[in-house]
């Protein structure tokens, strides 16, 4: 599982930089997003549903939250991420 | 012959028509997602494009500041996109956005907002990623109203933006076509002109109602907009930024460090950005290897950090400042830890300031609060 290290960066930054990673991602590999914005905590979700990617758990703890997400697919013809 | 025949016949045929494309500009607010609705409602494929300016109101402060964290927050673009049922592609153009803060061709709004030149950057920029780079999108779409802004959304500033972003035709308002010469779009039938619409000024009631019709109930409706830069306050900061460093330059961290906590200028070279409450001194914390910084040690205070180079009398007086807003305002002596870039750390024991020793105008923006 790769790791994203999104922490001192507020929202969008870190829903921007997850955008971005996810789009080298093969299709059922997971990221780590890890960040001290909470916003990410409603933010990277909302994102993975418009998306259809899957959110695989999110947790804040010791003001970090982590998020992890799972790629669901290659842009298909109708949707290609960039 | 049959094959032969066959064969013409499918040359003459038309191409099977694909559904046409619309990439929309989705600021989170309601005319940009009314205007994406209405070419859904006519069969256009949509996708939003949102723009990271640095500037956005969405989410900083309230993502900062921890007794706004009770209050549920939401990304208003994603929401938007969400509602709508469509991809949402969120591009950062913090470094290249800067140039259109520096050096507006058209000039400046009523503060430090670019309008006009933003709207045809952003245009600009969705040709680019949309349009041309491959032509996957077949025309823009933004939710701009004739008459609804002072500066940018005048009626003779609409043909300017598709001009000056090379849109040109390709530019479609879907609220505000009937004010405006027919596009590409309506011209060639992808989308229906009578099915658009003909808004125009500052009521916003067409588009409630509107909204209302296609049972959109949640929507935001910031008062001023989605930019800090047409913030009076935060605009006036920036400009004492400037004028401070002798030069009109920014990082993101700047205008960021903006945002958050209160702002004194007690002398000219150097300013306190001083955390108000414990999300915001979380956040500055963040920044205490950047900038020096101060923190009371005797009660309980704000984290603090000093923008500027202050000698021994300036970190005096901050710490006497440092100490007014802390826990020990109204005691004889407080303690102030200044914690220096080069890691050394000095105390000062110091007699808070009075209110009245803290002058109005030492707060950046007061006077226009």
């Amino acid at each position: 599982m790769e790791t994203l290290d999104a922490r001192g960066l507020l929202c969008p930054l870190p829903v921007i930089r997850t955008q971005d990673r996810m789009r080298d991602l093969a299709a059922g590999m997971t990221l780590e997003v890890l960040a001290t914005d909470p916003g990410v905590l409603e933010d990277i979700p909302a994102w993975c549903r418009v998306h259809g990617h899957e959110v695989v758990s999110s947790e804040e703890d010791d003001d970090v939250v982590r998020v992890v997400v799972r790629k669901m697919h290659q842009p298909g013809a109708n949707e290609e991420e960039r | 012959m049959a094959s032969a025949e066959h064969s013409i016949a499918q040359s003459r045929a038309k191409p099977p028509a694909r559904p046409r494309r619309a990439a929309a500009l989705i600021s989170g607010g309601l005319d940009s997602m009314l205007a994406a609705r209405v070419m859904q409602e006519q069969g256009i494929e949509v996708e939003g494009v949102n723009f990271y300016t640095g500037f956005c109101v969405e989410g900083h402060t309230h993502a900062i500041r921890k007794r706004d964290r009770a209050t549920p927050k939401r990304n208003n673009a994603l929401w938007v996109a969400e509602q709508l049922g469509i991809p949402l592609h969120i591009i950062d153009v913090s470094s290249e956005y800067k140039d259109i803060v520096l050096n507006p061709k058209h000039g400046y709004g009523q503060h430090l907002n670019p309008c006009l030149d933003c709207k045809i950057f952003m245009v600009d920029r969705t040709r680019v990623w949309g349009l041309m780079d491959d032509g996957r999108f077949d025309f823009i779409v933004t939710g701009e109203v004739v008459g609804q802004r002072p500066k940018s959304q005048r009626a003779d500033a609409m043909p300017v933006i598709a001009t000056e972003s090379g849109a040109d035709d390709r530019l479609l308002r879907p609220l505000s076509a009937h004010h405006l010469s027919p596009t590409l779009p309506e011209r060639e039938g992808w989308v229906d002109r009578d099915r658009l619409y003909g808004f125009h000024g500052r009521n916003r009631k067409p588009q409630m109602e509107l909204a209302a019709r296609f049972g959109l109930t949640d929507y935001a409706q910031p008062a001023g907009g989605c930019c800090f830069l047409t913030n009076e306050v935060y605009s006036a900061k920036l400009a004492d930024l400037w004028q401070a460093r002798g030069e009109r330059d920014y990082e993101l961290d700047d205008i960021v460090l903006l945002k958050v906590g209160r702002h004194l200028r007690p002398r000219p070279h150097f300013k306190l950005i001083i955390g108000r409450e414990e999300g915001e001194n979380r956040f500055l914390r963040g920044y205490a290897k950047r900038f020096a910084s101060l923190h009371t040690t005797s009660h309980e205070g704000p984290l603090t950090l000093i923008d500027g180079e202050a000698d021994d009398a300036d970190l005096h007086l901050a710490a006497r400042i440092v100490a007014r807003y802390s826990q020990g305002r109204d005691a004889e002596r407080v303690t102030v830890q200044v914690s220096h870039r080069d890691g050394r750390v000095d105390e000062y024991a110091v007699r808070p300031l009075s209110p009245t020793e803290v002058p109005r105008d030492w707060t950046v923006g007061a006077r226009l609060a």
